[in-house]
């Protein structure tokens, strides 16, 4: 088995270990039987590897004062080796050397502050009963899945070596010098491989033909500078190629979006698709700032780590802005829960361990930073169990500077602030851009990094104190991603020319090479351009909350980008061949051909059957077991919240944020849905668009003041027809855009989201467009949720219905396939402002959107969120047409029996009343009726 | 004059703002003080009328809630905390706060993992329950506000519950004992204690997130209304009198 000791030539330690205690044990055996290891149980403590100071007296004085749980419930303590009991499993883990480890460092430092200077490790010990019977495969999937990920961590049975992250090593200086001039095409295949460049040939061909021409080889850090600069991740050469169709070359598909975004001139929209965030201004004057970001691979092989850094991420990417964080976003796509671990493919970690690890580091980050988690949405599919996605997104308010940042001037010097530099996380750009296969676990390893919220809360804090004025004390910034500083420094320096020092570069620990060095991505960090006569006072306030903070270099005004260490040159590129210099990629997509023929097939299903059973599909199901892990009410201005309902018992359309001190603010809505991507991409991008606009109208939002926000995550589009599907979609996104008013205003997009398995086989994700709306809430005190609100009123359905089932989820849990995508509905955008405009004169109790399951799902979400009942009639003879279609632009509204004139009048034939609210809790639809109680069970499930 | 508050912060605190709109909104002229800004703004502290200990996760609770919070705070303000409490100031420490005022030995009793593992956030009503606590006297209908919290699960041996009881010191109370009404498992419900003067209240809900209509107005209806306001007026009362 597995076990890789690393650091142990330093002097032995003292090992602590502190039993986790009952709820940790609990969760653990919970999840072995959720993996199918059902008479497995575990025993969880922590280990606290100590060295230094640690004789007996220290010890005394530490160990109660530092890890002791004095009061309440015992705790048992050891010092040294304990013996394991018979019949019991030992497995001991510990954090590889390097990775972050918060606990480790903040032991350290409260012993230093206590007189005992020590160094610290962390690792686990598990104690499994009932494992004895189980072969060695399962064991290891086991370990691998629930005690142990590989990527950070080395594991033994019995003991484990610690991975003292202060081991000294030696300071290194290396600049290897690749020798690329004269390779034939197999040897620059071969490098690029090797050295995980993700370079498409035609680029490989660029690099040594720019190298020949200054008659020299690239160092190892150009190389890798180029190889993160130039891709996918940071330079979306696929939205910029060219691309051949049958019916000839499309506009790139980045300029279809921004011009249809420039074409509607909405007055609200600030900045799109420049810089960091989108940046908006609805008619409260307050600057927003949105963006989302995709953090999918580093997810598949880490899941916390991979999800945790996502959000640290894309609130760097706002910060940069630059904003205050207001509101996290989080769509999240995983595999069956339920898959039988014996069918996964190999090295892949199962869909209930990617799940419990993406949500618990989503939650963490978010909950930690003090930022509130709203919005998001949860799909499963069997295409996303080897590549999870993972969509983070932030909400910002713009800081006061934001308007003064003129960009760096020659002599502006060059701070690194946040976190020091490790070897964490190093490739991340172009291993994003990369195929994964069985392998990618351990030899991406170092493309993981583990975040450390508590440090960028600080960044936040200190970037406020610098850039919330009038006068910023910054001209530029922006966030070490993906890339690190080779891409924030080479992005920072485009167009004056910088020149840096790595010596400079604050190190976590020695031993990292220059081009290492360069290539981090350490997390917590963010580059800043400040004039020479500001640097000592932001450096004060940077060290003031004890943050590191290095001036490594200056802009020039050569425009050309050169990194020294010391005296030796590391790279020395002119920036026009870095930013400008990648051949356009030229692709050649398949445009998809969509059955859109009427559907002229009347369905039949056991209609009581087929609601519960849309209302338990893990798509529609409550979300509750994830919303409620992440904080969703610091700061104070959640109006919408997202569970609806004073018992939180039902589902949220969109979500309302308004600070208590304004009277205005935004709300969220979030579109996606990879079924219809299958059959239809383009009429995809439509339904989903109208999905956002469904969500904010429903909360009260203003539908003719919004922004949206795209995320497209697709599988390699050097496949014509994948390519084809994107190019589809983003046709059906500008289409969309313009029918209902609202701009893009920032977008991202992961490409490459496939798995190939040893045998060969390809997996890729389903087509997946995920749309956020941003709008305006000009009365949040109108703001509207969806679950009813008193018996006796009336229920409004609002839009047509039609016979649409192509890619629904009635299909999804009858077993069919036939049917057509919804298709757009051109009068939606017009009925969406006269809804809003009924919300503001307060005619409207409650609204809900009609999507995935139809109108059964929405009324049945409405009675369980509002605990009422509803007794509707169904005037139409096709049942399963007004019970379960998607038809698009369908709202229903709850709203006084009085005020049905009003609403009439004001929507016209688009709008009957269907129904009312009763006071027993009972769904009656027609001549079917079913018990609140049956209905919340099969939503919410038996933890309820 | 409005009576002047110190919303006491450390590194990775982030709820301070709530707080502070909280006793804004109830009458007092709070400012933010970090453990980063002592010793230079002890000063603010000593002259505090009134002090609230926000929430948050200070130094990331790497070595479990609220611990190094309360370490650091005795190294950089020694026994200051008590000597505020002789003088009669109404302290507050909500979430993180309470963790860290139960870790400074300031209330009984400790807070462990949630019952159900994880960290938790969703509404609760809260049963007032001492007329001893200047913080809940008078409180007539329960409290309704989040919980947003991994590490609430309040425990105490026997002999401290029975005094807890005998002295009227258990401040709160989960509406029931049951998951979700009680979220994290608290034995007897308990939601917030105070000390023996009644002066220190330690709570796991954010009263400081209901303070406005807006912020309940989904949550709540016209029979279940349960503002928070009302309680920070109480501790603006007690610093007035104080």
């Amino acid at each position: 088995m597995k076990d890789t000791p690393l650091n142990t030539s330093g002097p032995s330690f003292t090992k602590v270990i502190k039993p986790c205690g009952a709820h940790r044990n609990r969760a653990l055996t919970r999840q072995a039987r959720q993996l199918g290891f059902a008479g497995v149980s575990l025993k969880a403590s922590d280990i606290f590897f100590l060295r230094g100071e640690t004789d007996t007296a220290n010890l005394r004085f530490i160990v109660p004062r530092l890890l002791d749980e004095a009061q309440g419930e015992a705790t048992r303590l050891e010092v040294g080796t304990t013996t394991v009991p018979a019949g019991r499993l030992v497995i001991e883990v510990a954090r590889r050397a390097g990775v972050t480890d918060r606990v480790a460092a903040q032991l350290a430092e409260s012993a230093a502050r206590s007189g005992c200077r020590i160094e610290a490790a962390t690792g686990s010990r598990f104690e499994m009963t009932g494992a004895g019977e189980l072969p060695e495969k399962d064991l290891r999937f086991l370990v691998h899945n629930l005690l142990c990920n590989p990527v950070i961590e080395t594991w033994s049975f019995g003991e484990v070596q610690p991975g003292f992250t202060s081991a000294p090593t030696e300071e290194s200086s290396t600049v290897e010098i690749v020798p690329l001039c004269g390779l034939p095409p197999e040897g620059l295949a071969r490098i690029n491989n090797e050295r995980a460049l993700a370079l498409d040939p035609e680029e490989m061909e660029a690099v040594v033909q720019w190298f020949t021409a200054e008659g020299r080889d690239p160092t190892d850090a150009e190389l890798e500078t180029i190889a993160q600069t130039w891709s996918d991740h940071c330079s979306h050469k696929t939205f910029v190629a060219r691309i051949e169709t049958d019916q000839g070359e499309v506009v790139p598909l980045l300029r279809q979006l921004r011009e249809t975004t420039r074409a509607m001139k909405a007055p609200f929209v600030i900045s799109a698709f420049d810089g960091n965030a989108g940046i908006v201004a609805f008619a409260d004057g307050v600057q927003l700032a949105i963006k989302a970001e995709t953090h999918n691979h580093p997810s598949a092989i880490e899941p916390f780590g991979g999800a945790n850094t996502g959000v640290g991420g894309v609130i760097r990417d706002v910060l940069a802005a630059p904003a205050r964080p207001v509101a996290l976003t989080d769509i999240l796509c995983f595999g069956p829960r339920e898959l039988d671990h014996h069918n996964l493919p190999d090295g892949v970690l199962h869909p209930a361990v990617i799940e419990e690890g993406v949500v618990e580091g989503v939650a963490d980050y978010g909950n930690k930073m003090g930022v509130p988690t709203v919005a998001g949405a949860v799909l499963y599919d069997a295409g996303y169990t080897a590549n999870p996605l993972v969509f983070c997104g932030c909400v910002g308010e713009v800081l006061q500077g934001y308007d003064k940042l003129s960009g760096p001037q020659p002599g502006d010097r060059v701070l690194v602030v946040g976190g020091a530099t490790g070897r964490d996380g190093i490739r991340g750009a172009t291993f994003s851009s990369m195929t994964m296969d069985a392998t990618t676990g351990e030899v991406a390893g170092a493309s993981v990094q583990i975040g450390d919220p508590i440090m960028e809360r600080l960044v936040a804090d200190l970037l406020i104190e610098l850039l919330d004025r009038p006068d910023p004390l910054v001209r530029a910034l922006t966030d070490c991603g993906a890339g690190g500083l080779s891409s924030a420094v080479g992005e920072l320096g485009e167009t004056t020319g910088v020149s840096v020092d790595l010596t400079a570069v604050d190190r976590k620990y020695a031993g990292l090479q220059p081009w290492e060095v360069w290539l981090s991505e350490a997390q917590e960090r963010m580059v800043l351009a400040v004039p020479p006569a500001q640097t000592a006072a932001v450096l004060k306030r940077v060290r003031h909350l004890g943050l590191s903070a290095c001036d490594i270099g200056e802009f020039t005004g050569d425009r050309r980008l050169l990194v020294r260490h010391g005296a030796k040159p590391v790279v020395d590129l002119p920036m026009e061949f870095l930013h400008k210099g990648r051949p356009v990629r030229r692709l050649r997509a398949v445009l998809p051909s969509p059955d859109r023929k009427p559907d002229t097939r009347r369905r039949e299903a056991d209609i009581p059957k087929t609601l519960l059973a849309l209302l338990a599909h893990p798509n529609i199901a409550s979300k509750e077991a994830i919303i409620h892990r992440y904080d969703h009410e610091v700061l104070g201005a959640t109006v919408i919240r997202p569970m609806a309902g004073s018992a939180q018992s039902g589902p949220s359309d969109g979500t309302v944020i308004a600070p208590p001190q304004r009277p205005s603010g935004f709300a969220l809505g979030i579109g996606v849905n990879a079924r219809y991507g299958l059959y239809d991409p383009e009429h995809m991008a439509h339904a989903v668009v109208d999905e956002a606009m469904r969500n904010i109208t429903a909360s009260g939002a203003d539908p003719a003041q919004t922004a949206l926000l795209d995320n497209f995550s697709w599988g390699d589009p050097r496949r014509p027809e994948t390519l084809g599907d994107l190019v589809a979609t983003v046709r059906g996104c500008c289409a969309a855009a313009q029918l209902y008013g609202a701009p893009f205003v920032s977008g991202k997009d992961s490409l490459n989201n496939e798995y190939v398995a040893s045998d060969g086989t390809r997996r890729s994700i389903p087509p997946t467009l995920v749309i956020t709306a941003l709008a305006h809430v000009p009365e949040a005190d109108r703001s509207i949720g969806t679950a009813l609100r008193g018996a006796g009123h009336a229920l409004v359905l609002t839009g047509r219905t039609t016979r649409e089932f192509g890619g629904s989820h009635f299909n999804l849990v009858t077993g069919d396939e036939s049917g057509t995508v919804p298709a757009p509905d051109t009068s939606a955008p017009a009925r969406y402002r006269r809804i809003h405009a009924l919300v503001r004169e307060g005619l409207v109790e409650s609204a809900h959107d009609v999507s995935e399951g139809g109108l059964a799902v929405t009324l049945a979400e409405m009675a369980i969120g509002g605990r009422l009942g509803i007794e509707a009639t169904l005037d139409d003879p096709d049942e399963c047409s007004a019970l379960f279609s998607e038809s698009l632009g369908r709202l229903v509204l709850e709203v006084r029996a009085e005020n049905i004139p009003r609403i009439l009048e004001s929507l016209g034939a688009e709008a009957k009343v269907i129904g009312k609210v009763v006071k027993s809790y009972h769904l009656h639809l027609g001549t079917h009726t079913w018990a609140g109680t049956d209905l919340e069970h099969a939503w919410r499930g038996p933890t309820s | 004059m409005k009576p002047p508050a110190i919303v006491l912060t450390a590194p990775g605190t982030n709820r301070q703002n709530d707080a502070a709109f909280a006793l804004e909104q109830a009458g007092a002229a709070p400012v933010c003080v970090d453990l980063l800004d002592l010793p230079g703004r002890r000063g603010e502290i000593e002259r505090a009328k009134l002090i609230v200990i926000a929430g948050g996760f200070s130094y990331g609770d790497a070595l479990g809630s609220g611990r190094v919070f309360a370490l650091e705070a005795e190294r950089l303000l020694g026994d200051l905390l008590a000597e505020k409490v002789a003088q009669g100031t109404p302290i507050l420490g909500v979430c993180n706060g309470f963790q860290m005022l139960v870790r400074s030995g300031l209330l009984p009793g400790a807070l462990q993992h949630n019952e159900r593992g994880h960290f938790e956030c969703r509404w609760v009503a809260l049963q007032p329950s001492s007329q001893l606590c200047v913080w809940t006297k008078g409180l007539d209908e329960p409290v309704r506000c989040p919980v947003a919290h991994g590490e609430g699960r309040y425990v105490a041996g026997n002999a401290v519950l029975e005094q807890l009881r005998s002295e009227d010191r258990v401040a709160f109370r989960y509406a029931a004992d049951d998951y979700p009404d009680n979220p994290n498992g608290s034995v007897e419900a308990i939601a917030g204690v105070c000390d023996s003067t009644g002066l220190v209240l330690g709570m796991m809900p954010h009263p400081e997130n209901h303070v406005t209509e807006r912020q309940g107005r989904a949550m709540v209806t016209a029979q279940k209304r349960g503002h928070a306001l009302p309680l920070f007026r109480n501790g603006v009362l007690a610093a007035r009198a104080s």
